[in-house]
């Protein structure tokens, strides 16, 4: 297989993808720059979540590539895919902790999986993941005993448990405290930098983003609305790009749902009643 | 009355046919990954601990309860044809080649198939089986495979547990309340169970019934839908399912080894 070292660790080309008659992505071109944290923006069910699946190959496109490290995963086999993933880390929505393990034997157990180290050994690792989250003091906790905010950390430490190349978070500041939304949100950029990874975040809270992040794509309908350094898609001038950063209600996505019209509703209504 | 257009008709025809397709797929892999799954015993022992001991309490007491009932309405036919010494005869054998396995299977479907269900379709639903995916660990093979195959083995370990508490409580009524002669309940009981005709016939039973009530009961929670409703409605159907096919195939391994 071709393994051309470019500067864009993942590249989507041409991609299209939906459940059956609804489409989710159109003909989507993005890159995703090495060793950088990239942020993925837009409206709820714009498909952010779905690009990620389609990068750790859990989806199969309709048409165009998604390419990780060169190599295109909708072509891997499943014993390809599984190496391709053991480069990738995945931070889902609240954590997805294996609820019947605790903190430490959620880190864990990639390392159980996947490696043969001696028990001592994968003990150091795992509390070193666990202090780089701050959650050393936390390893015998059951996960319903953590916070969500604690919980996305393990799942954060478990994600990373294995060295990857690349970790994907998808809305890791969903439901938190303005405290843990901080906290998360540097911890993603330490981490990248730290670690020499290249990140990938789907948000849409724009503050936290913004910050940490390098690059910003906007995907809105299934198509990419934007996509530069945070500076330029703040200063966009794409009203929908304008909407969606300026958090207004009404613009060109609509504040009222689709329907009849107020004069359908209200003025037939008068005639009737004369 | 409504009426379906035919396309409606076709539709749930191929979802139908979709979904028994992806049952034996799953149902296939099962049964290859017998191997791995033993390779790893830790996990399948684990299992049978966790399958076995939660189902352990419901099938004795209901085993004892089923003996105490053989006791009373096996005597109560025997002793119309002067014969009431039969009684650990007609006992045991219909624990042993008919209600052991099954009545253990229905209780294990709705003890054990359910928790398993509810598992599997919780950790659907928390996203877990997908976070495994992401880590190049193969759910099917982590989670499903040692769970099945611990089914498999405590099924016929329950049955044989039901079946001879169940003999006990026979012993109970027919010999302490009733007063029948010990040597005759025990004797005829000996000569009359036959260890591969009865017992096997017994075994056989439970072991298709380990394979059945386990698979549904995997299955239901691996095509649940992800939500709460969606678990609660995949519980529902083991129990209706894996039940109604343990009848269903009780009298079909009975009309066949009837013969042998």
């Amino acid at each position: 297989m071709e393994q051309t070292h470019t500067d864009h660790f993942v590249e989507l080309r041409d991609l299209t993808f939906g459940y059956g008659e609804r489409v989710i992505l159109d003909g989507v071109n993005l890159t995703v720059p090495r060793g950088k944290v990239t942020a993925l923006m837009g409206a709820s069910g714009g498909g952010k979540t779905t690009v990620l699946r389609l990068i750790g190959g859990q989806y199969r496109a309709q048409r165009g590539q998604v390419l990780f490290d060169g190599a295109d995963v909708g072509a891997m086999d499943q014993a390809a895919l599984y190496a391709a993933r053991r480069r990738m880390g995945m931070l889902f929505q609240f954590g997805a902790l294996f609820t019947d393990l605790s903190v430490f034997d959620n880190v864990a157990f990639p390392l159980r999986e996947h490696t043969e180290l001696p028990e001592a050994l994968i003990r150091d690792i795992v509390l070193m993941k666990l202090n780089a989250v701050g959650l050393r003091g936390a390893r015998d906790l059951m996960p319903a005993q953590v916070s969500g905010g604690m919980a996305r950390r393990v799942a954060l430490a478990r994600a990373i448990a294995l060295d990857p190349d690349l970790v994907m978070y998808d809305e890791p500041f969903a439901g938190l405290d303005p405290i843990s939304l901080g906290t998360a949100a540097s911890l993603i950029r330490q981490l990248n930098d730290a670690m020499g990874l290249t990140s990938i975040v789907v948000s849409h809270d724009l503050e936290e983003t913004f910050r940490i992040a390098d690059k910003v794509i906007v995907l809105a309908n299934g198509k990419i609305a934007a996509q530069g350094t945070p500076q330029e898609v703040r200063h966009s001038t794409d009203p929908l790009v304008h909407q969606f950063v300026h958090a207004l209600a009404d613009g060109p996505v609509q504040f009222h749902y689709p329907g009849a019209s107020v004069e359908q509703d209200f003025g037939a209504g008068l005639g009737a009643r004369r | 009355m409504s009426w379906y257009h035919p396309s409606d008709v076709g539709f749930a025809t191929r979802t139908k046919l979709a979904d028994l397709g992806h049952g034996a797929r799953l149902f296939v892999r099962l049964l290859a990954l017998f191997g791995a799954a033993f390779r790893r015993f830790g996990l399948v022992r684990d299992q049978v601990h966790f399958l076995g001991n939660y189902s352990l309490a419901i099938i004795t007491v209901s085993g004892l309860f089923v003996g105490f009932v053989l006791g009373l309405q096996g005597y109560y036919t025997l002793q119309r044809y002067g014969s009431s010494e039969a009684l650990g005869l007609l006992v045991a054998l219909s624990l042993v080649r008919e209600l052991g396995p099954v009545v253990t299977a229905l209780l294990f479907a709705g003890r054990a198939g359910t928790s398993l269900t509810a598992e599997i379709g919780l950790m659907k639903a928390g996203e877990q089986l997908s976070a495994m995916e992401m880590m190049a660990v193969d759910p099917v093979r982590r989670i499903l495979a040692p769970r099945f195959w611990a089914g498999v083995i405590t099924m016929p370990l329950l049955a044989a547990v039901f079946s001879a508490v169940g003999v006990i409580g026979g012993w109970a009524v027919g010999v302490v309340m009733i007063g029948i002669d010990p040597g005759a309940f025990w004797s005829q009981m000996q000569g009359g169970v036959d260890v591969w005709r009865d017992v096997g016939n017994g075994v056989v039973k439970s072991v298709v019934f380990g394979f059945t009530v386990t698979f549904i009961a995997l299955l239901q929670g691996f095509e649940a839908q992800p939500t709460p409703e969606g678990v609660s409605r995949a519980t529902t159907r083991t129990v209706v399912v894996a039940s109604l096919s343990v009848l269903g195939l009780d009298f079909i391994l009975t009309a066949m080894m009837f013969s042998i």
